[in-house]
């Protein structure tokens, strides 16, 4: 087993001037479950290959194990992948498949053949062991893919994206087995998600990226309730953290779409001394609350629309021209165009610098 | 099936209420013949019949039809001899083929320096002539060509590359003039197969352990195979008709199967027996191209 440790990554591919992965340094304890998160293009994928081996970086180095790994080739690396595009060999068997680097290893064959039905019952592949790739749904292509890398207790475990062909139920299911899977390996992980619900199950850590860098690394919880800059708000959470236009008044209160309420000890001491300064606020849907017009602290506000989702409902408020969303409840009953109050939740609030769009805290 | 703005006049007796999805089978037909008329008379005029006459001929003789073409070609002194040497040569030939090619393929995919240009230097020997071909390496092998002529700058005497009496340097002779002149068509055809082929698989193969060899045996070339099989077939057909290196090279010393046509057709002036020969290269081309396609069968697309 073994721990991950990437120093100052800069990947640019030929033909391209943008860097695909730009200073990324990452630690992954031995063991640990990392999750990638980001936007599409955002160089997940890049950097998992540059860990695998199967692209160099141009700068910056990898070691696995306190071994370096920079320049050696993927077979050198004891580590096994599940690719984006599954790669499953189109002219051998699903078993074969499962078993093709079991067979590299030269495992003795009564070995693989356990294994291979061991992955094959947790990824309900059974009944397709003897058929072709071409004779599968595109999910349970996927889930060969994911057998095949899970058969090889390999010190490293890459996985990009391993359950995104895979219908809701399913992916619910697999998300809890292959946590219990990876515990049960002990495999150090790296695994690239666009789902943010993935991410945050499943992970030790997350580590947010964006445009080639990583925006911000933490515990999912963390990275979910205090987002280091208004990017990675605006990325996790369905629906997105709320950004609201603000100003913290010379006298200490945060003043929202001209109504004014309790600004947080650090920003007032600091707009005392400054005369005020504009800032921007950071909500999450369900840390606001609907209240009665007029109520002591809260916001005058409008619904707009309405949308039940069954274990809550999402309500779209205008409060003095900014739209926010909110999320209530499905027992409070509300209808558009009704006038209410908007109470936040103080200790949920996040404060963003307006320039850089970094986080303000104490 | 067909698109809902195809033209009105494929279709004439189309009635309104058909079942969508099904094409009306009369008319589909007739417009289908239509279309592929003309090369059915262009494979009538310039394939079928030639094919007809020579079959004729190599059946034909003064009294009707008859076997006897074939029994003169088989007492012919040359044309065992020839037989031997074009299956010897094939044997020898294509495996040496087949290895250079994919070497030069797999090369050029490794994208070294100036890949692009290797690509079209070994491309260039399919533009050349076999005739040509041949005469180039004469150039080589005659008894005062460039081979002892270097031979003797390092002090060395010079061989009777081509002498008839010296049956292994002959063929060696003929066995790289055709190797440099063919290769190149398993060449173009593998570069083409192989950049069909997503490298994913061998980047796959090569996470889970498979060094190169191991990559190559169990991914690349199970992949390659359907542009094998056709390299193979084009290939061996092809090189039963060797015949024009062989001539330059060697005259008459090294008979070939197509060889023995052109001497009967030519110089013994006997155009039955040279289509019965023709007949029999016809007839081996084919069993070998059914032999290689069923051999060859990729098991993966099979139960589709
Ligand atoms: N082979 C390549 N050549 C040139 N540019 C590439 C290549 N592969 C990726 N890129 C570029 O590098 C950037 C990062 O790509 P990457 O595949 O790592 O994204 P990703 O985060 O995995 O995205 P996704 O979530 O859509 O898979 C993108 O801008 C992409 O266009
Ligand atoms: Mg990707």
């Amino acid at each position: 087993m073994a721990d991950i440790s990437i120093k100052g990554l800069h990947k640019t591919y030929p033909g391209s001037t943008e860097l695909a992965t730009n200073n990324v340094s990452l630690d992954v304890a031995e063991g640990e479950f990392m999750v990638l998160l980001g936007p599409s293009g955002c160089g997940k994928t890049t950097l998992l290959r540059m860990v695998a081996g199967l692209d160099f970086p141009d700068e910056g180095s990898i070691s696995i194990g306190g071994r370096d790994v920079t320049y050696l080739p993927p077979q050198d690396r004891n580590l096994s992948m599940v690719f984006q595009s599954y790669a499953v060999f189109p002219h051998r068997m699903v078993r074969t498949n499962i078993a093709f680097g079991l067979m590299m290893k030269k495992v003795p064959r009564e070995e693989i053949e356990r294994k291979v039905r061991w992955a094959a019952d947790l990824l309900q592949l059974s009944p397709y062991l003897d058929r072709y790739p071409a004779q599968l749904s595109g999910g349970q292509r996927q889930r060969v893919a994911v057998a095949r890398a899970i058969v090889m207790d390999a010190d490293v475990l890459l996985m990009d994206e391993p359950l995104s062909n895979l219908d809701a139920l399913l992916r619910l299911d697999f998300r809890a087995e292959l946590k219990k899977i990876v515990q049960q390996l002990g495999s150090t992980t790296l695994y690239v998600t666009h789902d943010q619900v993935e991410a945050m199950s499943l992970s030790d850590r997350v580590a947010v990226m964006k445009k080639g860098q990583i925006a911000q690394l933490g515990s999912p919880l963390t990275v979910y309730e205090e987002p280091a800059d208004r990017f990675v708000g605006g990325f996790i959470g369905s629906p997105p953290m709320n950004f609201l236009d603000g100003r913290i008044t010379q006298q200490g209160a945060l003043e929202v779409a001209g109504q004014n309420t309790e600004a947080p000890e650090f920003l007032a001491r600091a707009a005392a001394r400054t005369g005020g300064s504009p800032v921007m606020v950071g909500i999450r849907a369900e840390n606001i609350a609907i209240a009665e017009r007029g109520t002591e602290g809260s916001l005058d506000a409008v619904v707009e629309v309405v949308e039940p989702l069954g274990h809550a409902t999402l309500l779209t408020v205008d409060l003095g021209g900014q739209t926010v969303k909110v999320q209530v409840p499905s027992t409070v009953r509300v209808s558009s165009g009704d006038k209410v109050g908007l109470r936040f939740d103080p200790a949920a609030l996040r404060f963003f610098d307006t320039e850089t769009q970094l986080g303000l805290t104490a | 099936m067909a698109a809902p703005d195809a033209p009105a006049a494929a279709r004439p007796q189309l009635p309104p209420a058909r079942p969508k999805g099904r094409p009306p089978r009369r008319s589909g037909n007739s417009a289908a013949l239509l279309l592929i008329a003309p090369s059915i008379v262009f494979m009538t005029l310039l394939f079928g019949w030639p094919m007809v006459s020579g079959i004729l001929q190599a059946f034909g003789g003064p009294e009707g039809l008859t076997t006897a073409n074939f029994s003169r070609m088989v007492q012919d002194p040359y044309f065992w001899s020839s037989v031997g040497n074009t299956l010897l040569l094939i044997v020898v030939m294509i495996p040496i083929q087949f290895v250079l090619a994919l070497a030069m393929a797999l090369l050029i995919r490794a994208k070294p320096r100036g890949s692009s240009a290797y690509f079209y230097i070994w491309a260039i020997p399919l533009a050349v002539s076999d005739l040509a071909a041949g005469l180039v390496w004469l150039t080589v092998f005659t008894d005062r060509g460039y081979l002892n002529s270097l031979l003797a700058s390092f002090g060395l005497d010079p061989v009777s590359w081509l002498a008839y009496d010296n049956y292994p340097s002959m063929f060696g002779a003929v066995l790289i003039a055709e190797v440099w002149r063919a290769t190149s068509l398993v060449f173009v055809i593998v570069v083409a197969g192989l950049q069909s082929i997503p490298k994913d698989y061998e980047e796959a193969a090569g996470v889970f352990g498979a060094n190169f060899w191991s990559r190559l045996w169990h991914v690349t070339l199970p992949l390659l195979r359907p542009s094998l099989q056709t390299a193979l077939i084009l290939r061996t057909i092809l090189a039963f008709q060797t015949f024009a290196v062989a001539l330059a090279l060697t005259g008459q010393n090294f008979p070939l199967v197509v060889g023995e046509t052109y001497r009967w057709y030519t110089g013994l002036q006997d155009p039955n027996v040279a289509s019965a020969l023709a007949l029999v290269v016809m007839a081996v081309s084919m069993v070998t191209a059914v032999g290689y396609l069923k051999l060859l069968r990729d098991q993966s697309e099979a139960p589709r």
